[in-house]
């Protein structure tokens, strides 16, 4: 026998949870929370691909090289998108020299 | 070499089964690595804009339909319990199971594809929502709405693409499994099938409240 082999009431059991995450975050996007929606929006997905990947993608007994290629994958995604982000959310924080601006903008 | 009674389970390239197992879960891994900056290029695209158009998305995001985006939710996460019971099927050599779990993930992957082009694909083209083609929705914010629908296009239209290549792989794993082609020592084919479902299971997961839910919908 080949890999750990997952008594099928624990796949029950994250699917269970699955199913209800999803019920929630459905549900509290009829709540006003203000900016905080987007927030528990994206940690109730971030908790289920947690569940998917560790239970149903097995890396919860996995080796240790696989979870460096989850996790450099990972780490790729944070930079993608930090430093992405970081470029557009911080453009006017300085002002543009006045000889980078075109004359023919009309203010 | 190995000893005689390996049979034909093992590859010569490999030293032992275990090394064949790891190997062959090593390079879905790898390869489901690429698909994360695939797909995150877009996640960061769509967030940039976002921010960029705030109320133009959240005025897209409410002609969506939430009731058929969290059903289809519900329909890929059966699919992927069906999944992980069918690679547990293989460990186990288990025959009947496997060939019957495979055949209800397929279906269940189809019933996601066909809900996605009738319900919600086609409603939206005749809503006039298709950027390119007929986008005519005339209210405030017009254009940011047109951005948040080539957003939803692309990013869901690409998802449906992964799904239909992996009810492709499935149909060829299920052959194969119908001709007993797997052991408890040799379903490595099904183990990577099974990651990859998962996979798309994940992006779906994240595309969900993205575009279907924040923006406001009390």
């Amino acid at each position: 026998m080949l890999g750990h082999v997952v008594p099928k009431s624990t796949y029950f059991l994250i699917f269970g949870s699955l199913l209800a995450l999803t019920a929630l975050t459905t549900g509290m996007a009829y709540v006003d929370l203000g900016q905080w929606n987007t927030i528990v929006a994206l940690v109730i997905a971030c908790s289920k691909a947690t569940l998917v990947v560790l239970f149903f993608m097995h890396v919860r007994w996995s080796t240790h090289l696989m979870r460096v290629v989850l996790l450099s994958a990972l780490l790729w995604l944070a930079i993608l998108i930090s430093l992405t982000t970081t470029d557009f959310f911080s453009r006017g924080w300085t002002p543009v020299p006045q000889s980078w601006e075109s004359s023919e903008v009309v203010r | 070499m190995p000893d005689g009674h390996a049979s034909t389970a093992l590859a010569h390239q490999f030293e032992d089964l275990e090394q064949q197992h790891e190997a062959a879960s090593l390079g879905m891994w790898v390869f489901l690595a690429t698909e994360v900056m695939f797909f995150g290029g877009l996640f960061a695209g769509y967030a940039i804009y976002r921010n960029l158009h705030p109320a133009g998305f959240a005025a897209g995001s409410h002609l969506l339909n939430v009731t058929i985006g969290a059903l289809n939710t519900a329909v890929l996460i059966c699919s992927s319990l069906t999944m992980a019971l069918a690679v547990r099927a293989a460990q186990l050599g288990r025959k009947k199971p496997l060939v019957t779990f495979l055949i209800l993930t397929m279906l269940l992957g189809l019933a996601f594809i066909v809900i996605k082009l009738t319900l919600e694909w086609r409603h939206d083209y005749l809503e006039g929502f298709a950027p390119g083609l007929n986008f005519t929705f005339a209210g405030p914010n017009a254009k940011s709405v047109e951005l948040f629908f080539v957003f939803y296009f692309l990013m869901t239209g690409v998802h449906a693409a992964h799904m239909v290549v992996g009810v492709g792989v499935l149909a060829m794993v299920l052959a194969m499994a119908w001709k007993g082609r797997f052991s408890p020592e040799r379903y490595n084919t099904v183990e990577t099938v099974g990651l990859y479902w998962h996979f798309i299971d994940i992006i779906w997961i994240f595309l969900f409240p993205l575009l279907y839910l924040i923006g406001g919908r009390y």
